[in-house]
């Protein structure tokens, strides 16, 4: 979907709120926030693309204004109550008010994956193109290069495709490829000397 | 502020919703005794940047182990006993006196664990990923990263399975030093490539 959470490029912010260090948790809630996603992954088999799009189906002004332990605590109440394993009603009475949930998955469910892709269909130097489209569901192809061409810079393993295993149990398995884009193209303002490489699924792609 | 100052402070929204999630889910048996303390342990003290500073040091020492690091990062990794979520399939990018190397997550907040921990916030907050792909010259110079104009800039976007590491260069006149000594010098910042040693 193209979601708040596909923020590669956006313009309008600030700085980035660096700090050299700080601690791992700022307060108790935030890890029990973390621990409380992994008991509710495990308890209903969620998988990595389905665990991520429920933080991606976030309204974006909660999204943009809450920070990402409570993007996890979000998460973790959403798939509890999508999965049946809490009410929602019961828990907005023991928070005593609202407690905000993601929004509908709006893709619908994949019944057929498809057969699973074990050749590779590109080598290291090879130009590629990457496939313009607009998922309702869950991606891993970020927003910003799509449409755009660059090269194939290394070949990774073949793993489950994100856009499938995020709705339903059915499974596809592809090559992933890390293309690498001169920043010049992807923004088209005369930037130098800049790369950004993406990893991108096999059907992410097309011969450029 | 209330008088008398020994109140505790207020439970705020979001706290009052982790603890109703959380007291339900203890209700219906599907939280562990002690798994939130041991997770919230683990993740404190043993699982952090002074792993990677290790991986990094080695390297420096050792140069077969840079070739293997640089080759096939999960297992030279691995040799140092680092690995699990989030390391699973990693690759390692060095740093030259010309080429510079960052890593970023723009859809979420992929890092490697093993060897660095969990994020900081400003890794998963929407200014770094947003503008790290756009202008890291720029965002990096913010972050007190200043490179020669004529750096290249590589930026390693994690958007699937791969996770990266960043290997620093090695700091001048350290040639003396043991490999521990070596390994309080790497920060983690320099391993994400936001600084340089």
């Amino acid at each position: 979907m193209d979601g708040i959470h596909d923020l590669g490029g956006m313009q309008g912010f600030a700085e980035a709120g660096y700090s050299p260090a700080e601690p791992v948790f700022r307060h108790r809630w935030e890890a029990v926030a973390r621990a409380l996603l992994v008991v509710v992954s495990g308890a209903v088999e969620a998988s990595g693309g389905e665990f991520r799009h429920s933080i991606e189906r976030m309204e974006p002004g909660h999204y943009l204004t809450s920070s990402y332990y409570e993007h996890w605590l979000t998460a973790a109440a959403t798939l509890a109550v999508e999965h049946g394993l809490v009410p929602h009603s019961e828990l907005e009475a023991r928070a005593g008010g609202r407690f905000p949930l993601s929004g509908p998955v709006l893709a619908p469910p994949v019944a057929d994956a498809g057969p699973d892709v074990d050749t590779l269909r590109f080598a290291v130097g090879d130009q590629v193109r990457v496939r313009e489209w607009h998922p309702p569901g869950h991606t891993r192809c970020p927003g910003y290069v799509r449409g755009k061409t660059g090269t194939v810079v290394r070949l990774d393993g073949i793993y489950s495709v994100p856009d499938i295993e995020a709705h339903g149990t059915a499974r596809r398995h592809e090559p992933t490829y890390s293309v690498r884009f001169d920043a010049a193209d992807l923004w088209r303002d005369g930037q130098r000397g800049v790369w950004v490489h993406v990893d991108l699924w096999d059907s992410y792609l097309e011969r450029s | 502020m209330t008088a008398g100052g020994h109140h505790p402070a207020p439970v705020s929204p979001v706290e009052q919703r982790v603890a109703a999630l959380e007291a339900l889910l203890t209700e219906r048996g599907l939280v562990p005794a002690g798994f939130i303390e041991e997770i919230t342990r683990r993740y404190e003290s043993e699982i952090g940047p002074m792993n990677g500073a290790k991986v990094v040091a080695r390297a420096w020492a050792d140069p077969q182990y840079k070739q293997r690091l640089l080759t096939d990062g999960t297992a030279a990794i691995g040799e140092l006993g680092f690995g699990g979520p989030e390391g699973d399939h990693m690759v390692v990018v060095e740093n030259t006196s010309r080429i510079h190397n960052v890593i970023v997550c723009t859809l979420c907040s992929c890092y490697p664990w093993p060897v660095l921990g969990l994020p900081p916030a400003w890794y998963k907050d929407p200014p770094y990923r947003a503008r790290m792909v756009r202008e890291p010259r720029k965002l990096l110079a913010e972050m007190g990263c200043q490179l020669p104009d004529d750096a290249e800039i590589r930026v390693w976007d994690s958007s699937a399975e791969v996770r990266y590491l960043v290997l620093p260069e090695r700091p001048p006149e350290t040639e003396a030093m043991t490999e521990a000594e070596l390994a309080g010098l790497v920060t983690r910042d320099a391993m994400i490539g936001v600084s340089r040693l």
